[in-house]
């Protein structure tokens, strides 16, 4: 019988904890630098003039000048992390930095970045400092063990992902068109070696459509059994760095390659850890190390209180992916509900739009050039997107009421296609958006899908 | 331990290796293999873009010629003649202009050529200060073929006031000499650059954002919604603005030509998308051809036809128009703005359906996608 107290008293040795923190603080380091590098700071935050906000977040804005601030905290909490010092400070400002970044603009939305920022969260509550980290140093105790939940709770978050984006592959879509990999797989033409053959068979199409779904359902399982663990491993490493191929996915591949050491046994890391105390050999003949108490388990304190915490963040991450289903209509299509989901390279939408302000009293109208306020990258986002639409038509309307315009409506003109579908007309062109405010109801003005996809 | 890892390691080498030895019977089964972009790219080098060039640049050489004469001998004869050869030019401008990749692009080439309506107030002013300053972006509004229409339709009412001002003194024929002048060195530089750019071009075959197939691709399509759609028809139409702005015709001067030259860019577009070259002679790989290969739309007519049979609509509409735009716009404007919607649904067509089909980036935004 599983005990939940007994579960909670259960202790495993603290190294996972050790090499996780290190291999996410250096990630995080580094994609700080590529973003920066990539002078991202400005084309995504800075040069453009107007930033759509999530909902209830519409006072979260890039800070001007202070955005570098912004990055410049995400970077040194993470050197802070990767080394172990002022832990769970550097912790929390690391998640507090990054989210804000994240909810300063939603056009870069993406499910890694979401990953990322649930992840920092947990990991405020985990006591990842406990091993091989500059704390120990400090405050001259080490630990060996820790408690077991501390460890499963991040490999439940990793599963998590996983399964629920094999889960949102269950669709029509994508098992019984091989859509979009269909469309993806032959514009992969001047990849050497597979581009001008493999790529452009459609049995490789939905042979890779299959596999996908698969191994995103299966793998948690293999990782979590022992006997198939390496395997399992071997097998992460070659997916990922296969879609690295594929897809311009960033650093994704990488977050999940290092996330899945933590499946393994304490020993693979206590191993990794000795070689990396090889490589830094002061520091094992510091005498300070030599003196630092080693204390058999490490308590939590508040156990109580943050496990509980805890439960309701798995029980909100295990039900948001399914809110759509208090949608109408589909899915794909509308796309209520279907961020923080998991739905990882599932579809291909492809949309334009374009917005008439019309006086409503003399009739007269005319149309916006979106170039006007949005960048390139914005307006394809907005394009297809119905919380983009509306966000971006109220603020349309309200540049013209500034500028003295009157009785003013908003409409737009809109065509999206998905996944290889012919366009189609996606909202309604003579529903006045503007004075429309965002909320969790269904968004009627959205016109549905001539098509069914089956499937979850 | 090890033994188990390459153990592992061989199990993985046998899977890929499995699906190659299965790629080699789907060959053999002669699936479909990937799009020849090499062809589709020397195709539109060697029989569309270049010839366009071509012809462009020898209708310039006759203007060169027709101005010379012209501003020797400033009379109602020879400044017909110029018209014509000006008219000439126009009309083999709009089979240039939508090719902006190469060194028309980094020298802003279409920007000094044609951008309208004419800044009247700043040409003056170079008229009469001699300070002509045209490669200063500022002066991009007051030279090339929209210069042109004021400089020999918009200098005065009648054709001999026109010729007046060329004789009472050298300040707008020396204007007009420079402005043809740079016309011609512009793209002499342009022409010149194919000689070396086209093997870069045709070898550039990669689905990436800098690769000639996508880059010319997508300044197709700009083209399509800016240069042809907007700048001709919907914003004269008033479609950005409320109200119809005539002044913004192409050639605002001359006045009965906009149909001429707009006809002539559908022209250039309709042959582009077919592949046909530049002669009529022949067609050959195309973006109509690319559609047709890749077929991933699942419903009715295809994608390929459709486009082509909507452009032929908007065709047809934009033959209704009478030659003279302003007039139109200033007694009727509903013409012109259904002439907009027909052309206007296009580029759906284009920048979504067309574009999901070819798998491009509408966007060239360096950043990551999940």
């Amino acid at each position: 019988m599983f005990s939940l107290k007994k579960y909670l008293e259960k202790t495993s040795y603290s190294e996972p904890l050790a090499v996780f923190r290190i291999g996410f603080g250096i990630l995080m380091c580094y994609s700080i630098i590529r973003f920066w590098r990539k002078g991202w700071i400005e084309t995504l935050y800075l040069d453009p003039i107007f930033h759509f906000s999530y909902y209830g977040f519409e006072w979260v804005k890039p800070l001007g000048e202070f955005t570098y601030i912004l990055f410049i905290i995400c970077f040194v909490s993470s050197l802070f992390i990767t080394i172990g010092f002022k832990y769970r400070v550097s912790m929390i400002l690391f998640f507090l930095s990054f989210t804000y970044i994240e909810l300063m603009d939603k056009t870069t939305y993406l499910n890694h970045y979401y990953f990322i920022s649930i992840l920092s969260f947990l990991m405020c509550f985990l006591p990842l400092n406990s091993n091989f980290s500059l704390d120990n140093v400090i405050n001259q105790k080490t630990y060996s063990k820790v408690p077991a939940w501390t460890i499963d709770s991040i490999k439940f978050l990793l599963c998590i992902v996983y399964f629920y984006a094999g889960l949102a592959k269950l669709n029509s879509d994508w098992l019984v068109e091989a859509m979009p990999l269909k469309i993806w797989l032959p514009s992969k033409f001047d990849l050497p070696l597979i581009g001008e053959n493999l790529m452009q068979y459609e049995w490789v199409h939905y042979f890779m459509s299959w596999a996908g779904m698969f191994y995103d359902l299966l793998i948690p399982f293999l990782l979590l059994y022992k006997p198939t663990r390496i395997f399992a491993f071997l097998l992460v490493i070659f997916f990922h760095v296969f879609t690295k191929v594929l897809f311009p996915i960033g650093m994704f591949p990488f977050i999940m390659i290092v996330g899945a050491l933590i499946f393994f046994d304490h020993k693979v890391h206590a191993r990794l850890i000795a070689f990396l105390k090889n490589l830094f050999t002061g520091l094992k003949k510091s005498s300070d190390i030599k003196r630092i108490k080693n204390i058999e388990n490490l308590k939590i304190t508040n156990q109580k209180l943050v496990t509980q915490l805890l439960c309701v963040f798995f029980i909100f991450q295990l039900l948001i992916p399914f809110r759509y289903v208090i949608y109408p209509g589909e899915l794909f299509w509308n796309e209520q509900g279907y961020r923080f989901s998991w739905r990882v390279m599932l579809k291909e939408t492809v949309g334009y739009t374009t917005f008439k302000i019309v006086d409503k009293k003399s009739g007269k109208y005319f149309y916006i050039n979106n170039e006007d306020f949005l960048t390139p990258f914005q307006e394809k986002q907005m394009s297809f997107q119905p919380d983009f639409i509306l966000e971006y038509a109220n603020y349309l309307g309200d540049y013209y009421k500034n500028k003295g315009h009157q009785n003013i409506q908003v409409f737009a003109d809109s065509f999206v296609a998905l996944n290889g579908r012919r366009s189609q007309r996606f909202v309604d062109k003579d529903f006045n958006l503007y004075g429309v405010k965002e909320s969790f109801k269904n968004k009627e003005w959205i016109l549905p899908l001539n098509d069914e996809i089956k499937g979850i | 331990m090890i033994k188990k890892y390459t153990c592992y390691f061989v199990i993985i080498f046998l899977i890929i290796s499995c699906g190659g030895s299965e790629s080699e019977v789907a060959e053999e089964s002669n699936e479909t293999a990937a799009y020849d972009r090499a062809e589709m790219l020397k195709h539109w080098a060697d029989k569309i873009i270049i010839p366009s060039y071509n012809s462009f640049s020898s209708s310039l050489s006759a203007l060169d010629g027709k101005t010379k004469t012209f501003v020797e001998t400033p009379n109602q004869a020879n400044l017909s003649e110029l018209r014509t050869a000006w008219l000439n030019s126009y009309k083999a401008w709009q089979h240039v202009e939508m090719f902006d990749i190469g060194k028309a692009e980094e020298i802003f080439y279409k920007s000094k050529m044609n951008i309208y309506p004419v800044d009247k107030s700043w040409l003056e002013n170079s008229v009469s200060t001699g300070n002509y300053g045209l490669d200063n972006a500022n002066s991009y509004s007051s030279q090339g073929l929209p210069a042109l229409d004021y400089l020999l339709n918009g200098l005065a009412a009648s054709d001999n006031d026109i010729i007046t001002k060329y004789t009472a003194n050298n300040k707008y024929k020396n204007y007009l000499s420079a402005v043809v002048a740079k016309m011609i060195s512009n793209t002499k530089l342009v022409v010149d650059d194919w000689s070396t750019y086209k093997a870069s071009f045709v070898s550039s075959i990669a689905n990436t954002s800098t690769s000639s197939a996508n880059k010319l691709i997508n300044d197709f399509i700009y083209y399509y919604e800016k240069g042809f759609r907007a700048n001709k028809v919907g914003i004269p139409a008033g479609i950005f603005s409320g109200s119809p702005l005539p002044g913004n015709v192409e050639a605002f001067y001359k006045k009965d030509v906009s149909k001429t030259l707009l006809l002539e860019a559908m022209e250039g577009i309709i042959k582009f998308y077919n592949g046909t070259s530049f002669d009529g002679m022949s067609t050959g790989p195309s973006l109509k051809g690319y559609l047709s290969h890749l077929n991933t739309t699942k419903s009715g007519t295809s994608l390929s036809a459709t486009v082509i049979n909507k452009l032929e609509t908007a065709k047809s509409k934009i033959n209704q128009l009478p030659d003279n735009f302003v007039n139109q716009i200033n007694t009727d404007n509903s013409k012109m703005l259904t002439t907009y919607d027909a052309i206007q649904s296009v580029v759906v067509l284009l920048k979504v359906d067309m574009l999901q089909a070819f798998n491009i980036n509408v966007d060239y935004q360096d950043a990551d996608g999940d």
